[in-house]
């Protein structure tokens, strides 16, 4: 009987067996869970150098500096001292207590940020001690380091990628704690600039020490680095407009006619962008964002003013291209509702530009409205709109030009559309719009758009759309777009006119008498930009020498007034030094590097400090993080 | 007596010895990668670490076998009082003298090698026991008997607990087999395994739902199971005896774990009932282990290129869990290919048992298969996560030398026996 039991034991026996082959076959072929779950081997990010950003001489404007993150591993830490450890990250106890307590919040066995980037001298000093407290690694990154504090707004920051900028990414590339450009060229050409991420596979023990590579680093990506950027900004130019600009609220925007490319683009008032490279990021950001003369706007692509009598340009292109009237015509200025500035016979349209007469331009737009056989005027005026509006766009107005930077304004262009909305289709006519005629109304451009109106001029009708990196990767390589020539479809013989009329205006018309650059034919037009608020914003359009323009430049200075008054000044210092090298006017140059409109500039009540109501609000002396732009800086030798 | 040996050399069970040589040299080589450190060039024959000392344990262990196939058949089941008397003492003398390793007092130095008696008292007390079983006044059917044979089990097993081994002491349960095939009733195994179940039933479902799963149970099993004529009052009331002491000890369960087990045991009880409760702590094995058997997928990484057993993911994985070196190494061929090896030596063992003329040397290949398949179940079964942990190695393959010569000791004992059966005279 007992013989028999024998099958119950082999029974067990294989019914075992049996049990674990399947949990194995389970475990190690059908159910893939462990597999990933594997955690000795880990995939380091290789984040490669971000691209450098060159000037048009080959001079650099930002590289990147080596730093140190340190971290921390709550549970491997060892601390016998916490005093010398504070002293030796210089850093309080209390500080350093809320740190330690972030990083065990995070986790306890794994490593959690202490201190962001530690400079090369910093980490010198710690490096050594640092074997003396276990459980603090740290980890090589870079910092963005720019060789002159200037171009803030164009060249942007970078900084960690936010929670939304990573959901919103369609293919998932970014990872929480990755540097992003933010704005600027650095958002624009980030995909560029950033290069591609290689990982590493490392084996690592059961503490994380690393214990060499996987299978000898088949499975490895190799990190491409970023690309360099090729701009065609001239530095030494910027630093001269942005020592111009100082004391002033306002936009310089410099291009090269025939290139379209940016030589020069200020937003005053600026700020150091090394501000937004350090581990203050926040703090200083934070500070600057509440200045109430708002330092963090572009004002150069963002900043929509009225064109002023700038604009008065391309009214009379238009009008002759268009027929309305010809390079001859001559108005009364009866029946103008504006007042004329004063002047001499006209002799046509290059005089109605030397002397800006807004009466002239009043009925030159006037015609152009009712240029069509329309009888009813409501109708008249919508067809005319439409057709002005039609040949005005062409010189990119109402438009994103496509410059190289994220956010640029498109500005208003209006057209019959525009008015139907606004007041109601055929229930409007010219005695509505008729500000247009001189640059005022609904008209808003940007000092960008205007800058390269300028270039149209020079360029005598066409445009290439401004662009500031003239190199991708290597010298002369820009973008397709940045290629493509934009016809404005007026004739040159025209445009010839305007160019007269713009050269005399700084001889011997509206453009005040210290803005003449002597040796330099140079051919202007100023408009005043009213606004609401506060004076007239002065505005300056320019380009030099009258034929082969090197250079063409839109300055802009909110609340200065007339604009012969401020903007031409600056407006021919820059070209002054653009084409000669230097500037020979020393006294003027620095007159107005002086000269202070910032008390002009009308302070939003909301972000007025408080004062007692009877003082006159003084305007709040900049700070300090506004960077001053004085010669010790601009002397600043640069580096590459 | 030359021809006598020429011819335990032909009668020895080749076969088994063919499996004991496959494990004992695939435990090398998987011990060796459990230590090999790719950054600094481990040596296989290097006594500095546990491989180098492996292979020297494994090379006594070859004089060892030719020691016991030298020594005369009669000596073992002679002397096995002595052995077994031996052994106690050993586990008294430890008890005194211990060496602390790993909170265990079981250990005993010599120079630099420690000695666990405890692994030799199972060879000690699986003689005597086969001794005492099979004398012929002995019916394991009658209370005395039985209660004599399960005192030589447990007092072992009461001094091995007293060291604080207790994964060692619950090995001698496996003696249930042999006193299971020699005649004892098959209801004290049958209690045995139905309060395994029990218990892990209970640690996975409510009092209720058991004891309604019971009397579902109990209801066909008196109308199906019971012939007619015993479906009377008296069998449906030692039904509901036996469901009410089935219900107790169900509920006692919780109680049990919770009070009378250390923190420790209790811990690894969790784990096994959810494997997720806190993977980073008391979870930390048995998910480091299952990640290593689990990444080797099908083929295994290849020797040596394991990564979750080197660099100390796995605790012990070069003695007890040996197994996810080879689980993650080798993968599923290689693992089920041990699985298959150790199934065929039990079998091969119970096989060889049932052809020996004496009951003693029967009795004591039970023993062995007993000994080897216990240690089987819960050794593999905790790597992969259906076994409380329980720290015993898994025999041949485990790094240690206390183990590997009384697993040796143990099986060749049995090989000898068997080698001599044809000049022995049957007994029974």
């Amino acid at each position: 009987m007992s013989e028999n039991r024998k099958f119950f034991v082999y029974g067990l026996f294989v019914v075992v067996a049996i049990i674990y082959l399947s949990r194995l076959l389970y475990l190690q072929v059908l159910d893939n869970t462990y597999e990933t779950a594997s955690n000795s081997i880990k995939a380091i990010p290789d984040i490669p150098m971000r691209g450098q950003i060159y000037d048009r001489k080959g001079r650099l404007i930002v590289y990147n500096t080596l730093v140190y993150d340190i971290y921390v591993t709550p549970n491997k830490l060892k601390v016998s001292d916490t005093l010398s450890l504070c002293n030796l990250f210089n850093i309080t106890k209390s500080s350093f207590d809320s740190l330690m307590k972030a990083a065990k919040t995070y986790s306890r066995v794994k490593p959690s940020l202490f201190m962001r980037q530690l400079s090369k001298e910093d980490f010198a000093r710690i490096q050594d001690a640092m074997v003396d407290y276990p459980g603090f690694e740290y980890q090589k990154s870079s910092i963005r380091t720019y060789s002159a504090p200037v171009l803030a707004h164009a060249l942007g920051y970078v900084s960690e990628v936010s929670k939304k900028q990573l959901d919103a990414q369609e293919y998932p590339y970014y990872r929480q704690g990755d540097l992003i450009g933010q704005s600027g060229l650095e958002k624009y050409y980030e995909e560029q600039l950033r290069g591609r991420r290689g990982v590493r596979y490392v084996m690592q023990d059961v503490h994380s020490v690393a214990k060499g590579p996987w299978k000898d680093g088949e499975m490895d990506t190799i990190a491409l680095a970023g690309q360099n950027l090729y701009t065609s900004i001239d530095l030494d130019l910027q630093q001269y407009a942005d020592s111009l600009m100082q004391h002033k609220a306002g936009a310089v925007v410099a291009i090269e006619p025939s290139s379209g490319e940016v030589l020069t683009i200020t937003s005053a008032p600026t700020y150091d962008p090394a501000l937004f490279a350090t581990r203050d990021f926040s703090k200083n950001y934070a500070k600057l964002a509440l200045n109430p003369y708002r330092p963090l706007y572009n004002r150069a692509v963002m900043g929509s003013y009225r064109p002023g009598s700038t604009f008065k340009t391309v009214q009379a292109l238009v009008a002759m291209q268009m027929g309305a009237i010809t390079p001859g015509s001559v108005f009364s200025h009866a029946g103008a509702p504006m007042k004329c500035h004063g002047h001499g016979g006209l002799s046509g349209v290059h005089s109605a530009i030397q002397w800006s007469c807004n009466p002239y331009f009043y009925h030159v737009f006037r015609r152009m409205i009712y240029a069509n056989n329309e009888r009813n005027v409501f109708k008249a005026s919508a067809a005319g709109l439409q057709r002005w509006y039609e040949d005005s766009k062409k010189f990119g107005f109402g438009q994103k030009l496509g410059i190289d930077l994220p956010s640029e304004a498109k500005g208003v262009l209006p057209d019959a559309e525009y008015y139907d909305k606004r007041i109601g289709q055929n229930q409007w006519r010219f005695g509505q719009i008729y500000s247009l005629s001189i640059g005022e109304g609904e008209l808003l451009i940007t000092p960008l758009k205007l800058a390269n109106l300028a270039a149209i001029i020079a360029n005598r009708g066409w445009y290439i759309a401004p662009h500031l990196v003239k190199g991708v990767g290597k010298n002369d390589n820009p973008l397709p777009e940045f290629k493509e020539k934009h016809e404005t479809g007026v004739n040159r013989l025209y445009f010839e006119e305007v160019v007269n009329g713009m050269e005399m205006a700084v001889v011997r018309g509206t453009v005040s008498r210290g803005a003449i650059i002597p040796d330099i034919q140079m051919c202007g037009k100023t408009g005043t930009s009213q606004n609401k608020k506060g004076k007239d914003h002065s505005i300056f359009i320019a380009f030099a020498p009258k034929y082969n323009p090197k250079i063409a430049i839109a300055v802009f200075v909110e609340n200065a007034g007339f604009g012969g008054f401020a903007a031409a000044p600056v407006a021919s210092l820059i070209i002054e030094k653009y084409l000669k090298g230097h500037v020979d006017r020393k006294a003027y140059e620095q007159e107005w590097k002086n000269k202070n409109f910032l008390q002009n500039v009308i302070i939003p009540k909301s972000q007025q400090q408080p004062s007692t109501p009877k003082e006159k609000p003084a305007p709040p002396k900049p700070e300090a993080t506004i960077v001053k732009q004085d010669n010790a800086i601009i002397s600043k030798p640069i580096n590459g | 007596m030359a021809r006598n040996e020429q011819n335990i050399i032909q009668n020895l069970d080749w076969l088994t010895v063919l499996i004991y040589a496959a494990c004992v040299t695939m435990g090398l080589f998987n011990v060796y990668a459990s230590v090999y450190n790719p950054e600094e060039q481990t040596k296989l024959f290097d006594i500095s670490n546990n491989a180098g000392r492996q292979f020297m344990f494994i090379g006594t262990s070859a004089l060892i076998i030719i020691a016991i196939l030298v020594i005369d058949h009669k000596f073992w089941e002679v002397f096995a009082p002595f052995i077994y008397g031996a052994c106690i003492l050993l586990l008294l003398v430890v008890l005194v003298v211990a060496t602390d390793i790993k909170g265990s007092k079981s250990w005993i130095k010599f120079g630099s090698f420690s000695l666990q008696p405890a692994e030799f008292a199972k060879t000690g007390t699986a003689l005597l026991l086969s001794r005492y079983i099979t004398q012929p006044n002995i019916n394991l059917s009658r209370w005395k008997d039985m209660a004599w044979a399960a005192g030589l089990i447990i007092l072992p097993m009461i001094l091995i607990i007293a060291s604080k081994e207790v994964g060692c002491a619950l090995v001698f349960v496996s003696f249930l087999i042999v006193l299971y095939r020699e005649g004892i009733p098959g209801i004290y195994p049958a209690i045995v395994v139905i309060s395994i179940v029990l218990f892990i039933l209970s640690l996975f479902f409510s009092p209720l739902y058991i004891s309604l799963g019971l009397s579902v149970i109990g209801v066909l099993v008196f109308y199906f199971v019971i012939p007619r004529y015993d479906r009377n009052r008296k069998t449906a009331i030692n039904l509901v005896v036996i469901f009410g002491a089935m219900m107790l000890f169900t509920t006692s369960v919780e109680f049990l774990v919770n009070n009378v087990l250390q923190t420790h045991h209790r811990n690894r009880i969790k784990v096994l009932v959810d494997p997720k409760i806190d993977p980073t702590g008391i979870g930390w094995n048995v998910t480091q282990s299952k990640i290593a058997i689990g990444s080797g997928r099908l083929w295994g990484k290849g020797f040596l290129d394991g990564t979750q057993t080197k660099f100390n993911f796995v605790p012990e994985q070069h003695s007890d869990f040996i197994f996810c070196t080879i689980g993650e190494e080798h993968g599923f061929i290689g693992s089920a290919a041990v699985v298959l090896l150790i199934l065929g030596m039990m079998c091969r063992i119970v096989f060889l048992a049932e052809r020996q003329r004496t009951r003693f040397a029967r009795a004591y290949g039970y023993c062995v298969a007993g000994i080897l398949f216990f240690h089987f179940l819960v050794n593999v079964g905790m790597t992969i996560g259906l076994m409380v942990v329980i720290g015993i190695p898994l025999p041949f393959f485990s790094y240690g030398g206390s183990s590997m010569w009384s697993f040796t000791i143990l099986l060749f004992i049995f090989l000898k026996l068997d080698a001599q059966r044809p000049f022995t005279l049957s007994r029974t």
